[in-house]
């Protein structure tokens, strides 16, 4: 039997990992990796509460594929920024880019 | 049953490993590649719950194009070092005790909230309304009850805007 | 009567037009429009006076009073501010002495104003002021007449300063502007609490004076204003009292008047002799029925006051050098003649049309049209001498008489005619207010008739030392003056002939009186007789003092009173009175400490929080390191204290 206090523990842990990804590495890369998998974190959660507590409806679900649209597109367009930086700078590295600041 | 079980626990050792290993690996390409991992495991989450179509998005879309286009972005960028590259100890040590007490709160949430499910995985039931490739087409462009046309045009220009984006950023000049 | 409205229309018109072109158009075409217009109106003016005086009388012997046109301009509630033109008499005779002198003006400036820079300015401006004072005049009611009257206010200010690269012209427009601006805020004040009280600014009651013990005040509701107190009608009417003794140059009001002439003498003529600075008795003869039921006790306020300007004026200007100071303090004395005048009318008192005593609105009213005519005469005589010698210091002339002719002829004329000598009009005006004030009390009646000597010997002073007396033969050779061009001598020969005929030729008080009804002028002989002795006499003086070669009498004078000569030359130093209060007293010790309290408390508290915020910013910028991971940081601590907060 599969609990959903499972999935929400694994949905928990991909969360956090994110989270820990992305205070700690120094690649922006790295950093929009961790992004992603915070947000599959999220998108695990919408399907199973949708799939388990209301299985009439399909918000979850489509709020699911609605996530996943936006984050493909998020993911496009800070990889064009990074690449372009990478350009200006020949370094992706998030502690150098402080030149936006103030 | 138990092959349904099995199943989910295979997966959720794939995932919850991938998961870390994705933050924790120091090669960036690495990286990518367990996030890879990651999100195929999430499709066959999905597979599981009988959210295939979610499940065909998820592999076609993250697994197929996204990550795709972080490895060329890797590929693309790197200089010196194509370490994923770690900062010094404190804010490691840092970053892990908030994560952790992060996953603490959540599960305490977790595990002490009463959950009424009405439909188990793995229970054929009544009750569960089977979301097929029809009802997802129907409902996207529909406007009545559970209809999504309104958050799909809105989508539909954001993929727009973020392609006029994306070409304008990172053409060369 | 509806071609009215075009009287204050085309000038407006015009001013519309001369200023948006200004110079786009040439020097002559700009003065043949605004000539040419202001002819029209001059015509339609007296066509309108035709019209309205041969109409007949009403029943009980009066003009009846038109309005051909009223507007409501601003509805508020009861009370309503409305637009129109009323004719009665005292507005159609001011229609003719304004449209004439100021075509005299219009014409006399082609001379005058010939090669200025800014002339078509100045023939807009002129526009402008004769459309606001035709404006005022005809205005049926209280707010249309003070709206116009600011209006003249601006176009006076604008004329002043006409040459603004002068920095004495400047400062005379400022002071004129601002010393009858603060006058004006008290006639406001009038009007508001008059049409508080009475909820009405209309005009309705001003005809006809009285009527045979019948009150004419019915249209106007004063019931609230008694009900609330007796004083309250007589202070909305002293209130506006002030704001005509600050446009008639009333004393204490009168220091803008004297350095008003700084402007072009053509508009101290128009503006700061015949009409605008009229308005102040045009404004209690409108509001005299109201002086006359309400505050009869308060007309004494306008009489002392008017006796006292008109000798101190009359004071001043024996002793001033400056033709055109003396001119314009001849006007602050004739004005206050005026007031006098309106001020002992007290017909409600009298049963009786004929009797002396309401003689006074009319003799007001007559001195104001005879004044006007004869003191435009002299302006612009003044104004053809400054042309001649290029200076208004009565030392540079002298002997002019062999140069100019004409101005020499009309001046005296006018001379004469302001002295009060038959069969000049000033005799006939004059003498009616000498009645007038004779009846009311003989203190007051035997001193204007001493101001009325000092107006002849003044008058004469200035006449002899200006076309007699010592030739400045070292600067008129340099320069030898010569007679105006004809646009200037002929508005001169116009108004001097009016000024010749309008005293016996036209019975005045059958268009004017305080009754409404005909009223045949007749001379007290007695105090004609007087008046004409001692004019004559003061005339004679001045003749034996200045009209020599050498002035021995008046040097020895200077001599015996150096005091009394430098006190008199510097106005009784009322400039440095007001110089006083206004620097030392209001600026030093009221405004000094605003300002300071305004640059310090109130400007420091807002530089204290410009600086408070510079300097808060500057210690938390660092807060905002750019360090995105570290933004991530302090929002997930956040996110789990908030956690912690709601869990415990």
């Amino acid at each position: 039997m599969i609990q959903i206090e499972y999935i929400l523990v694994l949905s928990a842990i991909m969360m956090f990992a994110g989270v820990f990804g992305f205070m700690t590495r120094k690649s922006t890369l790295a950093i929009l990796l961790s992004i992603e998998l915070m947000l599959n974190a999220a998108n695990i959660n919408f399907a199973v509460f949708n799939r388990m507590l209301y299985p009439q409806g399909h918000e979850g679900y489509f709020f699911a594929i609605f996530t996943i649209a936006i984050a493909a597109a998020e993911s496009a367009i800070a990889i064009a920024i990074m690449i372009n930086i990478y350009r200006q700078l020949k370094n992706i590295d998030v502690d150098e880019l402080t030149k936006m600041k103030w | 049953m138990e092959s349904q079980n099995i199943m989910f626990v295979v997966l959720a050792v794939i995932v919850a490993l991938g998961s870390l290993m994705t933050v924790m690996s120091k090669s960036i390409v690495r990286a990518a590649t367990y996030l890879l991992v990651v999100l195929l495991g999430t499709a066959g989450l999905y597979f599981l719950m009988g959210y295939t179509f979610l499940g065909s998005v998820q592999t076609m879309v993250y697994a197929g194009g996204v990550i795709v286009l972080y490895v060329f972005a890797i590929l693309l960028t790197r200089g010196q070092t194509d370490k994923a590259g770690k900062t010094n100890g404190a804010v490691t040590s840092w970053g892990l005790l908030l994560a952790l007490a992060g996953v603490v709160g959540t599960l305490a949430v977790v595990c002490t909230a009463t959950w009424h499910v009405v439909a188990e995985i793995g229970k054929p039931s009544e009750t569960t309304n089977s979301i097929t490739m029809d009802t997802v087409g129907h409902n996207m462009i529909s406007t009545e009850h559970l209809g999504y046309v309104l958050p799909f045009e809105a989508v539909s220009v954001l993929l727009l805007a973020c392609i006029v984006a994306g070409i304008v950023i990172a053409r060369k000049r | 009567m509806e071609h009215t409205l075009l009287i204050l229309l085309l000038p407006f018109l015009s001013f519309l037009f001369l200023g948006l072109m200004d110079s786009k158009l040439s020097h002559r075409v700009s003065g043949l429009i605004g000539t040419t217009v202001l002819g029209v109106v001059a015509a339609l003016s007296y066509y309108t006076a035709w019209q309205y005086f041969t109409a007949d009388r009403l029943a009980d012997g009066t003009f009846a009073t038109l309005v051909p046109y009223n507007a409501t301009w601003l509805p508020l509630g009861a009370l309503h501010f409305d637009m129109g033109i009323m004719l009665d008499p005292i507005s159609v005779m001011m229609l003719i002495v304004i449209s004439t002198v100021s075509l005299m003006v219009h014409i006399y400036s082609f001379g005058y104003m010939h090669g200025e820079r800014g002339f078509q300015r100045y023939y807009a401006f002129l526009s402008l002021f004769t459309m606001s004072m035709l404006g005022l005049v005809v205005a049926t009611n209280i707010f249309q007449m003070y709206l116009f009257w600011e209006l003249v206010g601006v176009s006076s200010y604008l004329l002043i300063g006409f040459y603004y690269t002068m920095p004495a012209a400047i400062a005379a427009s400022k002071k004129a502007f601002i010393v009858t601006r603060f006058a004006d805020m008290f006639f406001l004040v009038g009007i508001l609490i008059f049409g508080y009280y009475t909820s009405s600014f209309s005009f309705d009651f001003a005809h006809p004076v009285y009527a045979d013990g019948v009150t004419p005040f019915a249209s106007v509701d004063t019931a609230k204003a008694v009900a609330a107190g007796g004083f309250i009608l007589p202070t909305a009417l002293v209130l506006m009292f002030i704001g005509g003794a600050g446009k008639s140059a009333m004393f204490p009001l009168h220091i803008w008047l004297p350095d008003a002439m700084e402007g072009p003498t053509p508009v101290s003529a128009l503006i700061h002799a015949a009409t605008m600075v009229v308005a102040g008795v045009y404004q209690i003869a409108r509001m005299f029925p109201m002086w006359i039921a309400y505050a009869p006790e308060q007309m004494s306020i306008v009489v002392w006051i008017g006796v006292f300007t008109a000798f101190y004026a009359a004071a001043v200007a024996c002793a001033q050098s400056d033709i055109k100071r003396v001119l314009a303090f001849s006007t602050i004395s004739q004005i206050a003649f005026m007031m006098v005048a309106l001020g002992v009318c007290m017909p409600g008192h009298e049963a009786l049309i004929d009797n002396h005593a309401s003689l006074g609105y009319m003799a007001s009213m007559f001195h104001l049209f005879t004044h006007a005519m004869f003191k435009a005469c002299l302006f612009l005589g003044a104004g053809c001498i400054i042309h001649a010698v290029h200076s208004n210091e009565m030392s540079t002339m002298g002997g002019l008489r062999k140069y100019m002719p004409i101005t020499h002829i009309t001046f005296l004329i006018s001379c004469l005619a302001i002295a009060g000598i038959p069969p000049f009009s000033g005799f006939f005006s004059k003498d009616e207010i000498l009645t007038a004030c004779m009846h009311y009390s003989p203190i007051c009646g035997w001193i204007m008739t001493g101001v009325a000597a000092m107006t002849a010997f003044y008058m004469f002073r200035l006449y002899y030392g200006i076309f007699w007396g010592t030739e400045n033969k070292a600067l008129h050779a340099a320069h030898t003056p010569h007679e105006a061009p004809w646009t200037m001598t002929l508005p001169l020969i116009i108004l001097s002939l009016i000024t010749i005929t309008c005293g016996w030729a036209v019975n005045f008080g059958s268009f004017v009186s305080a009754s409404g009804a005909d009223y045949q002028i007749h001379l007290d002989p007695s105090i004609a007789t007087t008046s004409v002795v001692i004019a004559v006499a003061a005339i004679l003086v001045a003749t034996w003092m200045y009209a020599r070669e050498s002035q021995p009498v008046a040097v020895d004078l200077k001599e015996k009173f150096p005091r009394l000569h430098r006190w008199a030359y510097k106005r009784f130093y009322m400039d440095e009175v007001y110089q006083y209060i206004t620097h030392r007293i209001i600026f030093a010790h009221i405004s000094t400490p605003i300002a300071w309290f305004d640059r310090h408390v109130i400007d420091g508290f807002f530089d204290f929080l410009a600086w408070g915020t510079h300097k808060l910013s500057e210690k938390i910028r660092g807060l905002q390191s750019g360090n995105v991971q570290w933004y991530a940081f302090v929002f997930l601590l956040g996110t789990i204290l908030l956690y912690i907060i709601m869990v415990l």
